[in-house]
């Protein structure tokens, strides 16, 4: 789809900001741009480039190497099952062929309404919980296929509510108080210890 | 002193029992390559920084801690380092990285064109298995893809050594390539409908270690074994050293040699790919004369036709002896010359200055500067230049559009070592960032900045702003070369204003301490003609009209007219017969009205050259020259480098080399040259031109750095009074014209593969500008000047400051030279929308 809109650019501004090289603010951008359109579009990174000066190729090279950027768009709602050893002994398998067919989609496979995206992933390191999945990365843990009926229906109905549509995560809009800013010094300039630092030591002791 | 005992510091490596000392600092791949081990490696190459990617390069070291394999290309020598190339270990290392890396390698060898020249193909069969163990599917990807108009890209083939994509980013600077995906699915391409538009592209196909990455115009032309190398050097200004590759006659591929001194091995895709001009069907094969419309030879007819060497000579030399007895030598004018060897520049100046008797000789079409001036500053050598500690004033067009490995050295030693550079030029270079301080005087006014910036060295900062620089910025740029011996990087940077600017900046910067110059003149030999004395006022060897060379019957002794004093002598009468030497002056000399009147009023215009470019359309005799790879010979760079050009195929039709055409012409008006080849012609040079004493042909083709021409010289430049500054009104914009890499020269439209990337003409204006004339990207506006105007698109750019107007010339569309008055140091235009 698209570029920032207006107020994402003032997000993507103050995230820049953030870091002493400009380029530094690339991953949180992308994630920006996956809020913004649920995933990330080639004009978004075309237009991460020009904010961060550097090309659209380098910004596609960087949002490939992670499975979690997805460059086309993908469900409302991203379902990874798990299916490593932990939850594969628990019934990681049979949770994932429950839900291919519960959703009539296969692993990788997005459901006809665009709500839900289905996808058999590795350790999610939740071991001790097996057999889990995430969805949109909220985690919910030893599942059974009725929960996982209930999990998709609330979805479906609106009745679950703590998940937010694909690509929103809560760390992207954080806000930073000045004076916790990492000063915003490239590293070889920086001559003394970073604000941040004094600031724990200060009030972080013993913690 | 006696034997001095060894170094408490050296640093000894043993390497297979025997022990070295390497260099401080040197990586043990190098190290071992140096003392006769060659490693086998991928991803290492001597000009980029060491990655680590492939692991070909592994072997067994040990530096006290016991044994183990490491990277040799990622390893710094260290004292007491023990080295084993040879191990079992190191042995199964190899073979096992080997076949790791054929995993996904299709071996589909027989039809890819690396094949037989191919580092992985090669080292496989050195130090791999013999069979692969692999069974399952290997990756598939659409074949192949082109990455730009001319590099075409088989993924699968790619074996991930990082080496084009590096050089993408770290040495063109140009990062539109990049690793995509991981793992195994990690692929090279670009961003999507975003092409690897790189000046420099053709170099990744050349170091690429594998087939993935193949230029269109070498796609199954041939295989290594048809083709038959020599080694020469690309006329350009920077001399680039290259492997001429032929086959069957035909030249099918042009590739870079690394030459310490110059090109490190790169080139621009413009001279690796410009050979398909060579053999274009439009090459001049025969000479030409008027004749009627059957083909026959009359001098009343309006066509050109095809004749003999012998009627058309005849009738040159009729022509010039006529002129000679009008109206004595002045009448006879040589123009061009820097396409040609050193040979064949002197026996042209023998031919001209000493056979015919005029000093009308010019190889530069009024947009260089004076060969007095070339001749007699101080130089320097480029890696002189960029020496730590040194700093480089730049003044001259942008290196990355008209001096290609110049600029890739210049990014180079930006980077990586401590060297400053200040832009003293109307626009912003294609350095970018990597510029330590932009000095953008408004045009004309180059002279006054350079003026203030030597001040400011010698402690006097200037307190307003000078010739539309900022105070700040000069005391900047000031500090930026304070303490540092300045090499000044100096040519015409825009031929909207006259040279004086110029001059009188280079006049200026001579007097920064440890001052010395690089004349970015460009035109592929015009160092060459001016050493050889195709300029007036020069004799071979950077001496000044006087004493009479040695051999030489005579030699003019008053300075003739330069290529504008020609062309004007031309349209009063004055001068009547105009021999054009690969030159075009209706389509490059400023003044395009001056030389489309003067040829058309010449008695006589006869012209040698390569392709019936537009001079040579509407000149009278025309003889036909060998060119590039055609002819042998040495060439000059613009450190004053003398390089072999060596000759590897065979002259279209019955053309000649242009030092023979000369003697043939000498011998039609009654003169013998002397000359009987090349190498005679050089050893006359050797004997006539003082900065060449002690230079041998064989010396020059030795040396792979070829050999350098010095100074001293006595010529002497005086500076001309300081060009007075023209002040600028509050409606109007100065115009910069410039050239860019890809433009409608003759060589580039003769070449299939580069003929389409020629932008049309724009006006480049700071943005700013841009909004305040209401113009947007793309709109069209009439462009207007005292002299003339001109119609083209407005193409924002932040590069060019504010108040200046940039237009490219010999580009389609518009001609900025319509714009340009000749009698005025610069050059106001006024722009409206249309
Ligand atoms: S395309 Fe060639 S040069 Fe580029 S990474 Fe692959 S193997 Fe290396
Ligand atoms: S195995 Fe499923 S979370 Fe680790
Ligand atoms: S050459 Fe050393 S790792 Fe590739």
């Amino acid at each position: 789809m698209s570029r920032f809109n207006a107020d994402n650019l003032i997000v993507a501004e103050s995230i820049i900001r953030r870091y002493p090289v400009a380029k530094s603010a690339l991953i949180p951008l992308l994630h920006l741009a996956q809020e913004q359109d649920g995933y990330v579009a080639d004009d978004a990174m075309a237009h991460i480039a020009e904010l961060v000066g550097v090309t659209p190729a380098e910004v596609v090279g960087t949002c490939t190497f992670y499975e979690m950027f997805k460059r086309h768009p993908v469900g409302t709602y991203v379902v990874n099952i798990c299916t490593n050893i932990s939850c594969l002994v628990l019934g990681g398998e049979e949770l994932l062929h429950h839900a291919e067919k519960s959703l009539g989609v296969r692993a990788g496979g997005t459901t006809d309404d665009g709500l839900f995206t289905l996808e058999d992933v590795e350790c999610i390191a939740a071991c001790t919980e097996a057999p889990c999945l995430q969805v949109n990365y909220r985690y919910r843990y030893r599942l059974t296929t009725d929960d996982f009926d209930e999990l998709i229906d609330g979805l479906r109905t609106g009745r679950i509510t703590d998940v937010p549509h694909h690509g929103v995560l809560a760390r992207i809009r954080q806000q930073i108080a000045d004076d916790r800013l990492a000063g915003v010094v490239a590293p070889e300039l920086a001559t003394e210890a970073p604000v941040w630092l004094a600031a724990s030591d200060a009030g972080g002791a013993g913690s | 002193m006696t034997d001095a005992p060894t170094k408490p510091d050296a640093i000894d490596v043993t390497l297979n029992g025997v022990t070295f000392e390497a260099e401080p600092g040197e990586l043990l791949i190098d190290a071992c390559e140096r003392n006769g081990v060659y490693i086998p490696r991928f991803c290492y190459h001597p000009r980029m920084t060491p990655v680590g990617m492939c692991r070909m390069c592994l072997v067994e070291v040990d530096t006290g801690r016991g044994a183990a394999l490491q990277p040799s290309c990622m390893l710094t020598c260290t004292p007491g380092m023990t080295v084993q190339t040879e191990s079992e270990l190191t042995k199964k290392a190899q073979d096992g990285v080997l076949e790791f890396l054929l995993i996904n390698h299709p071996l589909d060898c027989p039809v890819c064109d690396k094949g037989g020249e191919c580092p992985l193909q090669d080292q496989t069969m050195s130090y791999g298995p013999g069979e692969s163990r692999f069974v399952e599917q290997k990756r598939h990807f659409e074949k192949p893809i082109p990455v730009n108009e001319n590099v075409y890209l088989d993924r699968e083939r790619c074996i991930l050594c990082d080496r084009c994509t590096r050089f993408a980013s770290e040495v063109a600077g140009d990062p539109l390539i990049h690793f995509q995906d991981r793992g195994s699915n990690t692929q090279v391409n670009t961003f999507p409908d975003e092409p690897f538009a790189s000046y420099f592209s053709g170099n990744t196909v050349q170091i690429c270690p594998v087939g993935a990455l193949t230029a269109k115009p070498y796609r199954f032309k041939a295989r290594p074994w048809d083709l038959e190398e020599v080694i020469s050097t690309y006329p350009n200004p920077m001399g680039d050293r290259i492997s001429v590759q032929s086959s069957r006659d035909k030249v099918l591929r042009i590739q870079g040699v690394d030459s310490d001194a110059t090109n490190w091995g790169w080139l621009t895709d413009r001279d690796r790919f410009s050979f398909e001009a060579i053999h274009h069907p439009e090459r001049l094969t025969v000479p030409l004369v008027h004749g009627d419309d059957l083909g026959n030879a009359d001098a009343a007819g309006d066509n050109l036709v095809a004749a003999s060497w012998a009627v058309a000579l005849q009738q040159a030399g009729a022509v010039i002896t006529a002129a000679l007895d009008k109206g004595g030598p002045d009448a006879v004018g040589v123009l061009g010359g820097a396409r040609l060897s050193n040979e064949a520049q002197y026996a042209w100046a023998k031919l001209a200055k000493s056979v015919i008797g005029t000093d009308n000789v010019d190889a530069q079409l009024d947009d260089g500067l004076p060969a007095a001036m070339v001749a007699s500053y101080p130089r320097r050598t480029l890696n002189d230049a960029l020496a730590p500690g040194s700093a480089v004033v730049l003044m001259s067009e942008d290196p990355k559009e008209q001096f290609g490995t110049l600029y890739l050295r210049l990014r180079h030693a930006l980077q990586k070592r401590d060297i400053t550079l200040v832009e003293l030029n109307p626009t912003a270079s294609g350095l970018g960032r990597l510029t330590t301080v932009g000095l953008h005087p408004r045009p004309g006014e180059t002279g006054v900045v350079a003026r203030a910036l030597v001040d400011a060295v010698a402690g006097a900062l200037p307190t307003a702003d000078v010739g539309g620089v900022s105070a700040a910025a000069i005391s900047a740029a000031a500090t930026a070369v304070h303490g540092r011996p300045v090499t000044v990087v100096c040519g015409r940077a825009s031929l909207a204003e006259s040279a004086s600017p110029t001059i009188d900046a280079a006049a200026a910067l001579r007097e920064l301490p440890g001052a010395a110059f690089l004349f970015a003149l460009r035109r592929g030999n015009s160092h060459g003609a001016i050493d050889m004395g195709l300029a007036p006022g020069l004799l071979p060897g950077r001496v000044g009209l006087g004493a009479t060379p040695e051999g030489w019957a005579a030699a003019p002794t008053v300075t003739g007219l330069d290529a504008r004093g020609m062309l004007e002598a031309a349209v009063d009468g004055d001068l009547s017969v105009l021999v054009l030497v690969g030159s075009d002056p209706l389509a490059d000399f400023p003044d395009a009205d001056l030389a489309s009147r003067a040829l058309t009023t010449c008695d006589t215009v006869i012209a040698v050259d390569l392709f019936a470019n537009l001079s040579v359309a509407s000149a009278d005799i025309v003889f036909p020259a060998a060119g590039f790879a055609e002819t042998a010979g040495t060439h000059t760079n613009f450190e004053g480098r003398v390089s072999p050009l060596t000759r590897k195929v065979t002259a279209p039709g019955v053309a000649r080399p242009d030092w023979v055409i000369a003697s043939d012409l000498a011998f039609e008006l009654g003169a013998d040259l002397g000359f009987d080849s090349v190498e005679s012609v050089f050893d006359e040079i050797v004997t006539v031109a003082p900065s060449h004493a002690g230079l041998s042909f064989a010396d020059v083709a030795a040396d792979n750095d070829g050999a350098l021409v010095r100074g001293p010289t006595a010529l002497d430049f005086g500076a001309p009074e300081p060009t007075a500054v023209v002040p600028l009104d509050g409606y109007s914009l100065r115009l910069v014209t410039d050239h860019r890499l890809y433009d409608n020269a003759t060589l580039v439209q003769h070449c299939p593969s580069m003929a389409n990337l020629a932008d049309v003409a724009q006006l480049s204006l700071h943005p700013l500008d841009a909004d305040r004339l209401g113009a947007g990207a793309g709109s069209l506006v009439t462009v207007i000047s005292a002299a003339g105007s001109i119609e083209l698109p407005v193409r924002p750019d932040p590069a060019v400051p504010r108040g200046s107007g940039v237009i490219p010339l010999n580009r389609s569309g518009a001609d900025p030279r319509e714009l340009i008055d000749h009698r005025a140091v610069v050059t106001d235009i006024r722009v409206a929308s249309s």
